[in-house]
């Protein structure tokens, strides 16, 4: 489990490796006011790899990103760029790097091309403005203007903008905020070839399943720090499971709406919210009898709905439904997962991503 | 180089699709010029009404082209006078005429000067001395050409203002400006670009403007057009450069157009755009005359009115050349860009 790199990988990574980093942050703090949004942090990202950040919103993401892009002055700590920083090689550095901020509007009366024509003119060398337009599926929409396009479009666009210098180092800031399910799969495409050929990326998220399917590795960020560090595979493994139960559990009879609840529950990694509005008061059940259980990592409890991380599931499934028969309880909802970066997250904070 | 002519050329487009910008900038002095020249227009002579009680009398008196005249009995007389239908009445009485008028009405005065000429003259009096009419409209001298040069110097501040400010606290409202110097573009080009689009539309603004000022009213244009030129760029350049200062650090358009507002609002009512700023006080001329829109008009209209000379401008030319430096100096320094 622990290391998904093959040995090709290995000998790929540590080449880029040798060859020093694309990105280094050492001792980064900024404040705003009393609130410390950078708060000493520490962060290397070598060529060639889709570097993430993942933090629920107000974590500190951004302030970073827009620190790297030198947007925004630290107030202490050093950050390097392409062997470079922002006091003696801005110039350079503009031309080297290439930037999508958040909710950045173009003018809506410009045309898609235009736009990119426009960036294009900043750059002394870069991509053609066709080939810009066909890498970020935008052909159709050259002669659109902006301000007819669709949010996937609009970010499409925004990336395009990023890429036309042909940069060695691309940020990404939140790159599927607001986008709908089919729009986020379209710029995660788009995203996979920008890896395939060969960029270095450096992307922040609040969503993790968008980290797990993009990143090489991530950095988990909550308060102005990094609070965990490692390929998504790595992260996961530190829960100590590879599978989440939940389940609420009740004294009472259940009632039918309780039982439509159950069969409404069994398909995996269901929204969470939901959960909690299942007004399932949750029973008293005595967490040491959980973890006894063989296979059972880890407890804890949410909104009335119980977390365990659990390796083994097929032996320990039963033995938990039999630990709670003993104890009088009846279920009220029950469903299983597998491991994600959201269940790295809320093990180490005790707070779930989308709770801020 | 390259960056510099595309980012003109986009904000020259973005005006262009702007419907509203269109309609202030080019038609908006175009209305407001017909609509001052029918209402100043150099009408002939008024014709005045008037009447009389006798057929002698009213053939003496239309016999007067300034006067129009009618037989009324003095009833009809007194009703037609109280309903200002005539402006005097001239009635016989057994020891010669009377006049019935009111003096505090100027046309009244001249209907009773020019009536009782016409009943002394149809009564035999003979001129002492021989005197003979020449007519003068002289252009450059009537409203029209005095306001021509004051709305060309309002358009050129109202354009570039409006066009520059809204332009900027947008960008900066929706993050473009952020964008933009995250790029390696140079900041002085973006700012350079609102310039340059301004130039481009000015020449399509003041040919438009001027061109319907002559056509339609014969405005004169006495002094070198390439001065003329020079004086609508410098002075396009000064609002655009006050523009920039006032969009320099504001965040919403609700502040900038209030900050417009108060620096527009002292130059529409001092700078003489309708009527001559020297019927201001004395204590404040100094003041009037510093401000940039009184030195581009006075300028503009010594040259189309009098022809003079851009040397002899050259204290109107200092003041702006002030008003363009010191702003765009200082808007650089103090610029927001996100």
């Amino acid at each position: 489990m622990a290391d998904a790199l093959s040995s090709w990988e290995k000998t790929e990574a540590s080449a880029a490796r040798a060859r020093g980093p694309s990105l280094r942050i050492r001792g980064l703090k900024k404040a705003f006011g009393d609130v410390r949004a950078v708060d000493g942090l520490d962060l290397e990202v070598f060529p060639g790899e889709c570097f993430g950040l993942l933090g629920p919103n107000g974590a500190g993401k951004t302030t970073t990103i827009e620190i790297c892009e030198g947007l925004t002055e630290p107030d202490e700590g050093t950050v390097e760029l392409l062997g470079r920083n922002w006091k003696t090689g801005a110039k350079e550095l503009r031309q080297r790097i290439g930037i999508q901020l958040q909710e950045t509007q173009f003018p809506d009366k410009l045309t898609v091309e235009e736009a990119v024509r426009l960036f294009r003119s900043f750059y002394r060398r870069g991509i053609a403005v066709d080939e810009i337009m066909r890498a970020a599926q935008l052909e159709e929409k050259r002669k659109a203007r902006i301000g007819g396009l669709s949010g996937g479009q609009k970010q499409r666009l925004a990336m395009a903008t990023a890429l036309v210098g042909d940069p060695e180092l691309l940020f990404l800031d939140e790159p599927t905020t607001g986008l709908d399910p089919q729009a986020r799969r379209h710029v995660w495409d788009l995203v996979d070839d920008l890896k395939r050929a060969g960029r270095t990326i450096i992307l922040t998220t609040h969503y993790m399943d968008e980290a797990e399917r993009l990143c090489d590795r991530v950095a988990i960020v909550d308060r102005g720090k990094v609070i965990a560090l490692g390929t998504p595979q790595q992260l996961i493994a530190s829960v100590g499971g590879e599978d989440i139960v939940e389940f609420a559990v009740s004294r009472s009879a259940q009632s039918p709406a309780l039982a439509a609840e159950i069969r409404r529950g069994g398909r995996g990694d269901g929204a969470r919210s939901e959960l909690s509005e299942s007004g399932t008061a949750s029973a008293a059940i005595d967490p040491a009898i959980l973890k006894q259980i063989p296979g059972v990592q880890s407890h804890r409890v949410d909104a009335g709905v119980h977390q365990l991380s659990v390796s083994e599931l097929h032996t320990a499934v039963p033995r938990i439904f039999a630990a709670l028969e003993a104890q009088g309880l009846h279920l009220s909802e029950f469903r299983t997962h597998s491991a994600t970066l959201e269940d790295v997250f809320v093990r180490l904070t005790g707070r779930n991503l989308r709770d801020e | 180089m390259s960056s510099l002519i595309q980012l003109t050329l986009v904000r020259f487009k973005l005006v262009l699709r702007e419907p509203e910008a269109i309609f202030w900038i080019f038609i908006f002095p175009i209305l407001l010029a017909v609509g001052l020249g029918i209402a100043f227009r150099n009408r002939p002579a008024d014709v005045l009404p008037v009447g009389a009680t006798t057929a002698q009398l009213t053939q003496a008196l239309a016999s007067d082209h300034g006067l129009k005249a009618a037989e009324l009995d003095e009833a009809a007389g007194a009703h037609a006078l109280a309903t200002g239908d005539i402006l005097l009445l001239a009635e016989q009485g057994p020891n010669g005429v009377t006049y019935r008028y009111d003096d505090t009405n100027p046309d009244a005065r001249n209907a009773r000067l020019l009536a009782d000429r016409a009943i002394q003259a149809a009564a035999g009096r003979r001129d002492a001395v021989t005197a003979r009419n020449e007519l003068v409209h002289e252009t450059g001298s009537r409203y029209i050409d005095f306001v021509v040069p004051g709305l060309l110097g309002m358009n050129l501040m109202g354009s570039a203002m409006w066009g520059l400010g809204f332009a900027i606290v947008e960008g900066r409202q929706k993050k473009l400006l952020k964008r933009m110097v995250a790029s390696p573009m140079p900041k002085w080009q973006y700012l350079a670009a609102f310039l340059l689009s301004r130039l481009a539309m000015l020449v399509i603004e003041v040919v438009v403007f001027l061109g319907f000022a002559r056509l339609a009213f014969g405005v004169p244009f006495r002094g070198p057009l390439w001065q003329l030129a020079f004086l609508c760029i410098l002075t396009s350049l000064v609002f655009s450069a006050i523009g920039l200062l006032v969009a320099s650090r504001a965040r919403t358009m609700e502040a900038v157009s209030g900050l417009m507002n108060l620096v527009m609002l002292p130059m529409w009512i001092l700078s003489g755009v309708f009527f001559s700023a020297s019927r201001f006080p004395n204590v404040i001329q100094p003041f009037v005359k510093a401000l940039p829109l009184t030195a581009a008009i006075d300028a503009i209209r010594g040259n189309m009115l009098q022809g003079t000379e851009l040397h002899q401008l050259l204290g109107q030319v200092a003041i702006l050349a002030a008003w363009f430096c010191v702003p765009f100096a200082v808007s650089l320094r103090i610029f927001r860009w996100r």
